[in-house]
């Protein structure tokens, strides 16, 4: 069922329309057997870019769509709830071409950006590390400055298209108190990646670790300044937080669907079990979390395009659409009773899919703390 | 090169059709889609141009409402469209069709017209050939691959034992087939339908192309459609119990259907 939903252009109604059309055909007939068979959907984003959506957030003088975060994040929502790994993967996408567009000099931005927007190339994000996550400050990947740039030593974990990506936003130690971001091709000597992690979903895209051995990245590659690299990364996580947000309403609409409409069809004691209050109840409150995700995610991103502080609205944002998905996904496993609990039914992937958003770009511990040291300032 | 693709506005297929209860013509107030084997004459409208050169013009007779399927051909990248309209097309069949879409292609002109070999909603698959007779150009059916070459046009005509070359001069008519990946329609991309916004639409009337009102509309119409019924259900099939014998009883099932 189509999400009736209020966009602000004509054009924007156009852009979902043709995301419906795209997901239907692309996306939802090989969703689940790359999902089960743990398969790379080999040329997908390859389509997804040529249709434009790839750039969507990014100016159109450098290729992208020109759309704001509230249409743009409505299309990833559509994508999510036809497949989450897909979905994530686009929103990492964005964020990683996010340091280029908002810190790099005119300089850099027109000799990259406008490849990367292109729609044949993918971007992954390379921040946390293995014995760095929540505290991405105490990350150790060095990079030392030599005669022709940066060389690069140290282990990154968790990234995802990791192996896969064109480019990675890497953020690397360039000081015992400066961290510092650069924008590193995906293939350099003295880079490899480790086996894809064993992970409970998000199957058909690689969670990989990566390893820098000696590789060298010319000066030019460095974004914003030395030092500025943490101040950049949460800076891209604030709006990279409200794509996961839009993926975990997409998510928890797949599965409230799912739900209602096996409610309908299955009866017990000789109705629908729709029609059973107690079940009825529940499949209010799934419906009521999904809204209240969309609303908040919607209201987060209208203040970005407005040019208003959001960091903490995209903080609330990204901790209610990802519980809700949770929770809603959660209570769709319920609805379909056994069945539910069977791969024969989507409900269960969405149930693994879910958790996965309450864990990455910031926790929701870590949301918590955001919105709290909003309050406390 | 200057191509020419006819795109027809057809009711969803996803959605119950109908007749309509006055005329017993095609219900069109529902959901109208581009129809698919046109999505593919666009598609090899586009590589055409893309080797060639040239321009793509889009061709639709049809109600106002059609102009959605022409956006649609115009996002996937045709440069401009004529989109034919007059309550007196109203009713017109196969034939008559063929008459106002051949008044207007010769007001066009064209080196190449690429129709889709058949519609959804009427399925004669007939259009092409009558097309081509009033132009008087050949035609070049059932093709799953175009080659042009100066003058010359090939195809690979559709057969059921494989395909049949088929050459021709231009100007010429191809009706064009589904095709498998790589040959599949490309989807407009957002670009694509922000600059569909600005390509021209020629509205035009049975006038403006010289189509002669007797010869269109219900009352010329040579065939009526007065009823249809959705195909049976498919029936559960034989099947054979392998007691030893399995081999000859399927053999004796298919010399039964003459397959053997
Ligand atoms: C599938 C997947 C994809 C990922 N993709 C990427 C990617 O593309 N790029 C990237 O850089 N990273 C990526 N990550 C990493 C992800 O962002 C981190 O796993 C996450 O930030 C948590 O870090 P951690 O695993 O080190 O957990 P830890 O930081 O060790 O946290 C462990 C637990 O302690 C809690 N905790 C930590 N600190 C506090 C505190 N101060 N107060 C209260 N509770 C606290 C956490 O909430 C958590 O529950 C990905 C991870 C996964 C699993």
């Amino acid at each position: 069922m189509a999400v009736d939903r209020l966009l602000p252009t004509p054009e924007a109604r156009d852009l979902l329309d043709l995301t419906r059309d795209v997901a239907d055909k692309e996306l939802l007939p090989i969703v689940d057997r790359h999902e089960r068979a743990e398969t790379y959907p080999e040329g997908l984003f390859a389509t997804l870019g040529a249709a434009g959506l790839l750039s969507l957030p990014y100016p159109e003088e450098f290729g992208g769509g020109g759309q704001p975060y509230e249409v743009y994040l409505q299309v990833l929502e559509e994508l999510a709830a036809r497949w989450a790994s897909v979905a994530v993967a686009v929103s990492v996408h964005s964020l990683s071409c996010y340091p280029l567009a908002t810190f790099g000099t005119s300089e850099q931005v027109e000799r990259w950006l406008p490849d990367m927007l292109a729609g044949d190339l993918v971007g992954g994000y390379s921040l946390s590390e293995p014995q760095a996550g929540s505290d991405a400050a105490a990350l150790t990947c060095r990079a030392t400055r030599v005669a022709d740039g940066y060389e690069i030593n140290g282990a990154k974990a968790w990234i995802t298209h990791g192996g896969k990506a064109d480019f990675y936003a890497l953020f690397a130690r360039t000081g015992e108190k400066s961290i510092s971001c650069f924008l590193a091709p995906g293939q350099v000597d003295g880079l490899t990646f480790g086996k894809p992690e064993e992970k409970m979903g998000l199957h058909a895209v690689p969670t990989t670790s990566a390893h820098w051995d000696g590789a060298v990245l010319s000066a030019d590659r460095l974004i914003g300044a030395e030092g500025q690299g943490l101040q950049i990364a949460f800076s891209a996580l604030d709006s990279g937080r409200l794509g996961i947000a839009a993926c975990a309403t997409g998510l928890a609409q797949a599965a409230l669907d799912a739900a209602v409409s096996y409610a309908k069809e299955r009866t017990t004691f000789g109705k629908r079990i729709i029609d059973h209050q107690g079940l009825g109840f529940l499949l209010a409150d799934m419906a009521a979390a999904v809204d209240s995700a969309r609303a908040t995610y919607v209201d987060a991103a209208r203040r970005k395009d407005a040019g208003l502080p959001f960091s903490r609205q995209a903080s609330v944002a990204k901790l209610v659409a990802t519980d809700a998905a949770m929770k809603v996904t959660t209570d769709a496993v319920q609805v379909f009773g056994g069945y539910g609990y069977t791969r024969e039914f989507p409900v269960e992937r969405y149930m693994r899919e879910a958790k996965i958003m309450q864990i990455f770009e910031g926790t929701n511990q870590i949301q918590r703390l955001v919105i709290a040291r909003g309050l406390a300032r | 090169m200057n191509i020419v693709v006819c795109v027809k506005q057809v009711p969803d297929t996803a959605t119950e059709r109908k007749l309509r209860s006055d005329d017993s013509t095609i219900d069109r107030s529902a959901n109208g889609v581009i129809n698919e084997l046109c999505e593919y004459a666009v598609e090899d409208a586009l590589k055409l141009k893309e080797a060639h050169g040239g321009e793509v013009t889009v061709l639709t007779m049809g109600p106002d409402q059609a102009t959605d399927a022409i956006r649609k051909a115009l996002a996937m990248g045709a440069d401009k469209a004529v989109h034919l309209s007059d309550e007196a097309l109203h009713g017109s069949d196969a034939l008559s069709t063929s008459y106002a879409l051949s008044q207007a292609l010769k007001k066009i002109g064209f080196d190449v017209v690429i129709l889709g070999s058949e519609s959804t909603d009427a399925r004669t698959g007939m259009l092409a050939a009558m097309l081509a007779e009033r132009l008087g150009v050949p035609q070049l059916t059932l093709a799953s691959k175009i080659e042009v070459d100066g003058s010359a046009i090939s195809i690979h005509r559709q057969t059921d034992y494989g395909y049949d070359k088929v050459e021709a001069t231009l100007p010429a008519v191809v009706s064009v087939v589904e095709k498998p990946d790589p040959f599949k329609p490309r989807y407009p991309s957002f670009k694509g339908i922000m600059a569909a916004k600005k390509k021209p639409i020629e509205k035009i009337g049975v006038a403006d192309a010289e189509i002669d009102p007797a010869q269109i509309g219900l009352a010329a119409a040579w065939s009526v459609v007065s009823d249809f019924t959705a195909a049976p259900p498919r029936g559960k099939g034989v099947v054979v119990n392998d007691e030893g014998d399995g081999g000859t009883k399927a053999a004796e099932f298919l010399v039964s259907k003459k397959f053997i």
